[in-house]
């Protein structure tokens, strides 16, 4: 017999009362881990369908300046800006493809041929000359259009001119540059030849030392924008940098909330053990006279607290797992982000603060059983 | 040297109606072996005489000694321990923890002194010798008629080996038969084990048990007799 262990009887002694005051900690854990989880998981899937790196800049044209397009001579000057980086300006639209018969919409991106390789991957064919005709197909349009005939070797109609596709490109995801994936790429020539166009809406920078970000948008600031700002400098790191930290905003709004019920959990534990303490004070009051400290009987109640925080934590984190399984699964498509270790975490987290506030409100409960004058406490009925 | 030295003690209860002095310069002072009855009326000081000397109190004024060691000044862990180690209390309504079982409740003391090899043994011992049977030491309190457990309470008290049993009106609760089995146990543990024991009491039936009978009137001593 320890004191561990009279706790644990005492706990058992009012069963009922003690298991409502688990269930309240089972609730916390589960709102915190669970709400934990969600918000990991969308941080999780804005990571996943962002595929940057954090080594890109991007030039465009200052707002009302140059109607929105950036000149030949002033995309040299950002070339001459960037050094040994790689400058690479395109050029966006959307328009009408004919394959075959069958006309539908789609992305277009020029990008000078040479270019292409340093900024996208073939995954089947080849890449396009600067001289040709040939085009590049992104991945989800020519899975979505196999059936239509647009794949590696089909002829597609622009307009009054046919472009023939030399290459499928690799599945590149969501980026803050380019989105090719359900686009077609061209060369930059024929695209200016055919919507006879000789400006470029912006410029992407691919910087190779990730170190270096801030050193070559200072240059180009300095170079493009030191009479009036004609070009707006953006770096995908401060992007990436501003979405994860809004996502990780959402994963403490959401823990925050879930912190909230194991804090309602936290004053029903708080409640049973001072109604504990107030029905057993004679009991104390025998306790101290034969001899048990004060120490001693603040450990009592503190196992108390620390058994309903335990129990608790542990029902409530296999209940999280389930819980967490089903908000990924609802809320954000995908249970599998609940594997991942940064989710589990969270579960871990709010079996810990479970246990933590648990045996918080047991302190004062405690420190109140502790006090208790033994004379006093062995007069009371 | 006695047990328990009382010198000059004085309590006074500061209440917001004015002090009040529960012991007026009180002397006393208690062998090794003595069966002493303090008796008095209704606030004669009786109470906090026997607090005071289980270290459950301390004197405003002079100088208590228990078991060798001056209880003024120790602070609530000191006093805690010379609870722990040198005095047995006996209560009117036996105080027995009601979830542990008579075993366990015999145990606890030793436990409070550090798990030791034999404690369970030990307690087991001491039932038997107040006539506690074996099948009844896992029992809960509970179970038992109040003779059984006034019985317990004298075993949880003499489990540690004190210096003196401190007994409060321990007959109080029991019918005259039990009462009077109960008292023989007190009596055989003085006589032959050689046990000091203190006791407060209202019953003038029980002088016939005790070597010496200590009278209170207002706080002070007014009778001790041998």
């Amino acid at each position: 017999m320890t004191f561990f262990d009279l706790a644990r009887r005492n706990v058992s002694r009012h069963w009922l009362r003690s298991s409502l005051a688990v269930i309240g900690i089972v609730i916390g854990v589960i709102a915190i881990a669970s709400l934990g989880i969600m918000g990991n998981s969308i941080s999780l899937m804005f990571g996943d369908m962002v595929t940057d790196v954090g080594d890109t800049i991007i030039v465009s044209p200052a707002t009302g300046v140059g109607g929105g397009k950036l000149t030949e001579r002033q995309v040299n000057d950002i070339t001459r800006a960037v050094g040994s980086n790689v400058a690479i300006p395109f050029s966006t639209n959307a328009d009408k493809i004919t394959v075959g018969d069958k006309e539908s919409g789609a992305m277009i991106y020029a990008i000078p041929a040479g270019d292409i390789v340093s900024l996208l991957e073939v995954e089947s064919g080849a890449y396009p000359k600067g001289t040709g005709t040939g085009c590049l197909i992104g991945s989800q349009l020519a899975a979505n259009s196999r059936e239509n005939g647009l794949k590696l070797g089909a002829r597609v109609r622009i307009g009054d001119e046919t472009l023939r596709v030399v290459g499928v490109l690799k599945e590149r995801g969501m980026g803050f540059d380019i989105n090719p994936d359900y686009a077609i790429v061209v060369p930059y020539a024929w695209y200016s030849n055919h919507y006879d166009e000789d400006e470029y809406d912006q410029v992407i920078v691919k910087v190779r030392d990730v170190n270096d970000i801030d050193a070559v948008k200072e240059s180009i600031e300095q170079k493009m924008n030191r009479r009036e700002d004609t070009v707006n400098v953006m770096d995908t790191r401060g992007i990436l940098e501003s979405i994860f930290a809004a996502a990780d905003s959402i994963t403490v709004f959401l823990s925050g909330i879930g912190a909230i019920s194991l804090i309602v959990a936290g004053v029903s534990i708080l409640n049973v053990m001072l109604m504990s303490v107030t029905e057993r004070i004679k009991e104390i009051g025998v306790l101290r006279s034969i001899g048990t400290r004060r120490s001693e009987v603040m450990r009592m109640f503190i196992y108390e607290a620390l058994i309903l925080g335990l129990a608790g934590a542990a029902i409530g984190g296999v209940l999280s797992f389930v819980a967490g399984y089903a908000v990924t699964a609802v809320f954000v498509g995908n249970p599998d982000y609940l594997f991942n270790p940064t989710s589990l975490l969270y579960i871990v987290f709010g079996m810990a603060f479970g246990v933590l506030t648990s045996v918080a409100s047991g302190l004062y409960p405690a420190w109140k059983a502790a006090q208790l004058n033994p004379i006093q406490a062995l007069r009371h009925e | 040297m006695p047990v328990i030295s009382f010198d000059a003690v004085t309590k006074v209860y500061p209440l917001p109606a004015g002090d009040v002095v529960a012991l007026a310069g009180v002397d006393i002072a208690i062998e090794k072996g003595e069966f002493v009855l303090i008796m008095g009326p209704s606030g004669s000081g009786k109470s906090t005489l026997l607090n005071i000397m289980g270290s459950l109190d301390v004197p405003t004024s002079g100088e208590v000694t228990i078991a060798g060691k001056r209880i003024s000044g120790m602070d609530d862990d000191d006093l805690t321990l010379m609870r722990r180690d040198h005095i047995g209390f006996v209560f009117q309504q036996f105080n027995l923890i009601p979830l542990l079982s008579i075993v366990e409740n015999v145990e606890y003391p030793l436990i409070l002194k550090g798990r030791q090899k034999g404690s369970r043994e030990r307690a087991e011992d001491v039932l038997r010798a107040v006539g506690i049977a074996d099948t009844h030491l896992t029992h809960k309190p509970g179970e038992l008629s109040g003779g059984q457990q006034q019985r317990v309470a004298i075993a949880r008290a003499l489990v540690n080996d004190p210096d003196f049993l401190l007994c409060d009106e321990p007959t109080g609760n029991l019918d005259s038969k039990t009462g009077t089995a109960i008292m023989d146990l007190l009596d055989r543990m003085n006589r032959e084990e050689g046990k000091t024991v203190v006791m407060v009491t209202h019953d003038p039936r029980m002088t016939d048990y005790a070597d010496r009978t200590i009278r209170l009137v207002d706080g002070r001593v007014v009778n001790d007799l041998l």
